[in-house]
């Protein structure tokens, strides 16, 4: 037995399988971390139970009937909790279960998270008729209904309630439409323009050219809009007017009434009394709204919709400008450069590019482009909108041009990867027929490239979606007033600043005042990213396979 | 390359057409774009390294002084004070006659001249200025009492031409105000003025008398009534060279003509309590001025022997504070003036001989030496913005310069060692760079954020390493063709996870699982290898009909439910050990300890990032260990070595450089990784070594004080000196490691 285990260990097995233990390490982080992104951020959206719970106030101050969603859970000593100053039975052991509730109504008791202790509670039960509402602020509300009111006269009491409720939701929802609508569409325009005319008084004055006539043709057109402006201001009121008559009356924790107005509520559900097929339904909704929606609450509720456009705007515009750029330097490198010890240096510092720091391409991104660049076009170009900056401020242009730099060695590197694959025998057959360097580069190469140019561009956006160090200094923000393209000429703004998934993700984690509500959320978005991280990825690696394959053919 | 050959058949004529000829240039046209762009693309490259070293320059600069102007001054009485407004347009000096001046510095015209209501038949003895920031001054009078007043200057635009008008406004009124309640000549006075205002004046019976005026707080009183505290105490130096009372009015500095430094205490009611001597200076060296920097916390002492010390009260035993020499800078032997910046802690020097000296404190650094005018120095005043400054010779010419002196807080010593700032009671690296108060001095030590960077690179590397490279030579040399083709791959695809998302998982998900498990993680690092091992023998011990149903090289596969297990096992054994071991709580029974414990802590940086540059090194390394040529295993076997003997004899042998460019690849990753440092660390610039204590990284720095910082300034231009370490270190790094692999290569394609 000795002398097998001895023969075993020099045998050099051990160390095998502790070798095959960090691949296995690897590979299972990797599955973990997936999982652990998947399973957090697709619970989210899951109407989860309401508990009404009856509860012996751990302070031993009596007996509360608490009602909110059980969150999380975790096995903590008893020791810990008495410590604490806890008022526990005796003989509940050394460990106990305690409960992390979503107590929600922030507006009513201040907090909206507690810590709930297992042996403290004396009944739970799940109620049909407990309601939940998703409010435009202040976070969820838990509660049973008592009446419905109209301008402080009830209305609507006991069971009717409910479906009086879900009617007059509706009318408000679709009233609430038509504000969206009127404030940022047509309202927006109009301060958009009246903000044009002062930029245009104030060039004209810069410029000497402020002749009357032409300053009573800005006043009077800035009239019009003034008076355009009050319509819809009214029209506005008018709306407001209409929804803010109703209220619901609520019985929540510990037996408190509390009026909530119907403007406020977004959306009013009764998860103990769903069916599977119902949650399902309310799950896709929820889900549509958080890939549709414009962010409630310092971005801790509602959807993510202004980031994903703005993530994908930046992207494109990066694409736009690293495609060209980094496929002539390629082409460059390997077609037309003399091939020596300087394209082998300049390649080198190339590839190395890739490895330099993102925050250093910031840290140039905000010294050389927002601040030089920007600083001079405004000087040059918008003079009159000094000393507020224009383009001398971090924003989406400054962002596409900071990333494509950062993502120019990728493009070049897969592209140069490509042209080098291309067997000389066809560049050669190519010039033999009689086409210049240059017809046989665009009819014959670059055709014959254009797989490896897609897999750099794929690369370059699944770096650049991802990235977000460099982002926080030349233009992103936590919360954009508006999109970056928008029905204003010159219709795409590349001097606004912008939101984007990732720099979403870490706000919101990290610097959002209520961090545990948000949690959800940063969940779901980090998937969000995840998936498209790495479809992108595998998109890149598939392409390339196929390219691998079609050269191979090439060459046989 | 070559033009395109004839065509056989219509050759001469095609070559000479005008399509030809089209073709031709279009080749050349694209030859020349593509030229232009692709070096355009590689300058735009370039441009990186350049932009950040032009911005970097200007800390080393050093400064420059050129003159503007010179003229005499004509003047009756001896000159006591001069000072320039912020704009240096306009100069102001005040003589010992009760006149103040205001003259244009350029050619030294007159602006307007005031003369200060001193009261008949009383003498002007002494003068006092209060911190410069505030301009107030004083006139100490041979009646006892003072008189209060402060040089204002109006801006104004008429026709976008600025004009500035001088006028002077007496704080305390137009009255003198008793400070020596006994009517003895004020030989000597100190003033300092804030919300209230305080005046001390030295009579030369060896009386030291307060004045305390405050605002008046009581309903009845007017706007701007003042109410007035007396006090007074003895002092026995003879000869006094300066009276200093510090910026808070809390302490009172007497200094003796032969360098004894008195330290007194002002108390509530006027009450002055001396608190310590000192000898500033060697025995029988004499004081040539004494002066507060800016802030006055420093007292600076220029002695006739050539030395101007900077003493500051730091906390010694028992909590007392005393003053103590922090530094000295060699000065010219006849120095005459000590004049200190208004913001900064520098201050200049004038000189017997018509010298300027330009000093900083804390950069312990002489910056320049500039001979201004040909005969001594009397009077020196510097603009309140640092750039300018009017010096007065000995033959009464002004000399008006201008002076440039943007970063001398910055030097290598000040970046990179120890320094002893104001209010520590020892050096330190320390790097804070802003705060709420416009005293405040900022700290640029770039020594604990780097410490910070090579610390959270080393302990990712600690996890990283292992793993990535046991589980490289695992991959590449043992594991199944596919299982290879699946785990390659997916390894891979890790390293374009954004770092956010796992910065992310680090600060809120990671650090509290570590903190409230903290024995099991560390149990795990036991656990795991021993239970590998045991399974590996309980599989040696199988019988052989069962093991081969699993064929060689999937043993990676069958760990996987086993380490899955081992560390559910481990981390729901931490709470019961933790009980029986700590009570109950470990991080808490640390802190008790002495081992400070923080949530967000380098444990949780080495593992998120660990994780983050794994496939970084994974890849490169499997790489490596792949393209070791099949022969060389091959013989090697055939000579009867075993497949361990052959690897860690022949292919880790081979592959060795390729495994230190993949560690090196890994180290640069770690290095400038930024989100994961931001989000799973406290981010406080501590230099602790401590595995339960976060840190401050370069790169995190940046990304969280760039925003703010101001364009141009000092603090911008070191994080840009931050962002450059960064580039130049990665970029050195990965050179190497690219340099090792392309030989590494040669040396492969040549066995």
């Amino acid at each position: 037995m000795r002398n097998d285990m001895k023969s075993w260990w020099r045998s050099g097995a051990p160390w095998i399988w502790l070798n095959a233990a960090a691949v296995s390490a690897s590979l299972a982080m990797v599955i973990g971390l997936l999982g652990l992104i998947a399973y957090n951020g697709l619970g989210h959206f899951w109407p989860h139970a309401v508990w009404a719970i009856e509860y012996n106030a751990a302070d031993g101050s009596g007996t509360q009937h608490l009602i909110g969603e059980i969150t999380d859970e975790e096995v903590t000593s008893v020791e810990r909790m008495r410590h604490a100053g806890a008022q526990l039975p005796e003989n509940i052991g050394e460990d106990l279960d305690r409960y992390l509730l979503k107590t929600g109504n922030r507006d009513v008791s201040g907090l909206d998270f507690r810590w709930i202790l297992q042996p403290l509670i004396v009944e739970r039960l799940r109620p049909h008729d407990l309601v939940v509402f998703e409010r435009t602020e202040w976070g969820n509300f838990y509660g049973f209904i008592k009446n419905i009111k109209q301008d402080g006269v009830i209305v609507s009491e006991g069971n009717a309630a409910w479906l009086e409720l879900q009617a007059r939701l509706e009318k408000i929802d679709e009233v609430r439409g038509q504000i969206r609508h009127l404030e940022k569409g047509e309202i927006g325009a109009i301060n958009y323009r009246i903000e044009q005319l002062r930029l245009e008084r104030r060039r004209l004055e810069l410029e000497g050219r402020d002749t009357p006539e032409r300053l009573a043709q800005l006043d009077s057109e800035r009239q019009v809009l003034q008076t355009q402006f009050g319509h819809l201001r009214k029209e506005l009121d008018a709306k407001y007017q209409a929804i803010s008559g109703d209220s619901v009356t609520m019985a929540v924790m510990n037996r408190q009434e509390v009026e909530v107005p119907l403007a406020k509520i977004v959306r009013a559900y009764r998860p103990n009394d769903m069916g599977a097929l119902q949650k399902a339904g309310f799950y896709l909704s929820k889900l549509w709204e958080f890939v549709s929606a414009d962010p409630r609450e310092a971005n801790t509720e509602g959807g993510i919709f202004p980031a994903i456009f703005g993530t994908v705007i930046m992207v494109m515009l990066m694409s736009v400008i690293v495609t060209p750029f980094g496929v002539v330097a390629a082409v460059y490198l390997r077609e037309y450069a003399r091939q020596g010890p300087l394209t082998r240096l300049i390649r080198i510092a190339v590839n190395n590019l890739a490895g330099v720091p993102s925050i250093v391409y910031g840290v140039f991104g905000l010294g050389f482009f927002v601040y030089f660049l920007g600083g001079n076009i405004d000087q040059l170009f918008y003079p009159e909108a000094l000393p507020a900056p224009t383009f001398g401020t971090p924003g989406l242009m400054w962002a596409s041009l900071t990333l494509a730099l950062l993502t120019l060695p990728v493009v070049i590197v897969a592209t140069e990867e490509g042209l080098a694959r291309i067997p000389s025998s066809i560049r050669e057959g190519s010039l033999a027929l009689g086409a210049t360097k240059a017809e046989t580069l665009w009819r014959t190469v670059l055709p014959m490239a254009s797989p490896a140019m897609m897999t750099g561009l794929i690369l370059a956006v699944a770096r650049a979606a991802g990235e977000v160090a460099p982002l926080m200094l030349v233009g992103v923000v936590k919360l954009a007033p508006s999109l970056p393209l928008d029905g204003n000429p010159p219709f795409v703004h590349l001097d606004r600043k912008f939101m984007h998934l990732g720099f979403h993700i870490y706000d919101v984690g990290f610097q959002s005042p209520n961090v545990e509500a948000a949690r959800p959320l940063v969940y779901a978005t980090a998937l969000l990213l995840v998936v498209v991280i790495l479809v992108l990825n595998m998109a890149a690696i598939a392409i390339r396979n196929r390219l691998r394959e079609r050269y191979r053919e090439l060459e046989q | 390359m070559n033009p395109p050959s004839p065509d056989p058949g219509s050759g001469e004529s095609y070559k000479g057409s005008g399509h030809f000829r089209l073709r031709l240039l279009r080749d050349r046209l694209a030859r020349y774009a593509v030229a232009v762009g692709g070096n355009g693309v590689i300058v735009a490259i370039l441009l990186i390294l350049f932009y950040l070293l032009y911005v970097v320059m200007p800390l080393g600069r050093s400064p420059e002084m050129w003159q503007e102007a010179q003229y005499a001054m004509a003047q009756q009485a001896p000159i006591e004070y001069l000072a320039m407004e912020e704009q240096a347009e306009v100069g102001m000096l005040l003589d010992g006659g009760g006149r103040v001046h205001f003259f244009s510095t350029l050619d030294g015209s007159t602006v307007k001249d005031v003369r200060l209501p001193v009261p008949e038949g009383v003498s002007i003895d002494s003068f006092s200025a209060a911190r410069p920031n505030t301009g107030v001054l004083a006139l100490g009078l041979s009646n006892g009492q003072a008189l209060v007043f402060k040089p204002q200057y109006q801006v104004s635009y008429p026709h976008d031409k600025r004009v500035i008008t001088p006028e002077i406004v007496y704080p305390l009124g137009e009255a003198p105000v008793d400070v020596d309640t006994r009517g003895q000549p004020l030989k000597m006075l100190a003033l300092q003025a804030g919300e209230s205002y305080s005046l001390v004046g030295w009579a030369e019976d060896g009386t030291l008398s307060l004045l305390h005026a405050s605002a008046a707080e009581s309903l009845l009183a007017d706007e701007g009534s003042f109410e007035f505290e007396h006090g007074s105490t003895q002092t026995d130096e003879e000869a006094i060279q300066a009276l200093l009372i510090d910026p808070g009015q809390r302490d009172l500095y007497v200094v003796g003509k032969d360098g004894t430094l008195g330290w007194y205490e002002i108390d509530a009611g006027a009450a002055m309590r001396l608190h310590e001597q000192i000898k500033t200076t060697p025995a029988g060296v004499d004081v040539a001025d004494v002066q507060l920097l800016a802030g006055g916390t420093s007292i600076m002492v220029a002695a006739n022997d050539g030395k101007i010390s900077q003493w500051f009260s730091v906390r010694g035993e028992g909590g007392v504070r005393h003053l103590k020499q922090i530094r000295s800078f060699e000065a010219p032997r006849d120095a005459t003036r000590i004049v200190p910046e208004f913001s900064r802690k520098g201050f200049l020097v004038a000189d017997g001989s018509g010298g300027v000296g330009v000093y900083h404190a804390t950069a312990h650094k002489l910056l320049m030496h500039q001979t201004v005018a040909d005969s001594g120095i009397r009077m020196l005043a510097i603009g309140p913005r640092a750039h300018a400054l009017l010096a007065l010779d000995d033959n009464n010419v002004l000399h008006f310069w201008r002076m440039r002196n943007e970063h001398p807080e910055v030097s290598w010593e000040a970046l990179w060692s120890k320094v002893w700032y104001e209010g520590y009671d020892e050096p330190a690296y320390i790097w804070q760079s802003s705060s709420a108060d416009n005293t405040f001095e900022p700290k640029f030590s770039l020594t604990p954020l780097t410490f910070g960077t090579l610390k959270a690179a080393f302990y990712a590397m600690l996890f990283a390493i292992p793993l990535a490279i046991l589980g490289a030579i695992f991959t590449a040399y043992f594991m199944a063709p596919k299982m290879r083709q699946v785990v390659k791959p997916s390894i891979e695809i890790m390293e374009a996870m954004p770092t956010v998302i796992l910065g992310f998982l680090a600060g809120l998900w990671l650090a509290p699982l570590v903190e409230s498990h903290l024995s099991g993680i560390f149990l795990l690092f036991v656990f795991l290898p021993l239970v590998v091992l045991i399974t590996a023998y309980a599989w040696h011990l199988i019988p052989e009909a069962l093991r081969q149903r699993i064929p060689d090289g999937w043993e990676a596969a069958l760990l996987i439910p086993v380490l899955a297990l081992t560390v559910w096992l481990a981390l729901t054994i931490s709470s019961p050990l933790e009980h029986l071991l700590f009570g109950g709580d470990l991080p808490h029974w640390l802190d008790i300890h002495g081992i400070g414990f923080d949530q967000r802590n380098s444990l949780v940086v080495g593992l998120a990032m660990g994780f983050a540059v794994i496939p970084t090194i994974f890849s490169i390394a499997e790489d490596a260990i792949f393209a070791v040529p099949k022969h060389l295993t091959n013989g090697s076997l055939a000579l009867g070595a075993t497949p361990w003997q052959t690897l860690v004899r022949v292919v880790l042998l081979t592959a060795s450089p390729g495994l230190f460019s993949a560690v090196m690849m890994g180290v640069g990753r770690a290095v400038g990784e930024t989100m994961i440092v931001l989000m799973a660390t406290g981010n406080t610039p501590v230099m602790d070594m401590s595995v339960f204590q976060g840190m401050r990284t370069l790169s995190a720095n940046i990304a969280v004080e760039m925003p703010e910082s101001e364009v141009n300034s000092t603090h911008y231009r070191v994080l840009f000196l931050a962002a450059l370490v960064l580039f130049l270190f990665t970029f050195l790094f990965n050179t190497g490691a690219e340099l090792i692999r392309q030989r590494l290569r040669g040396k492969y394609s040549s066995l």
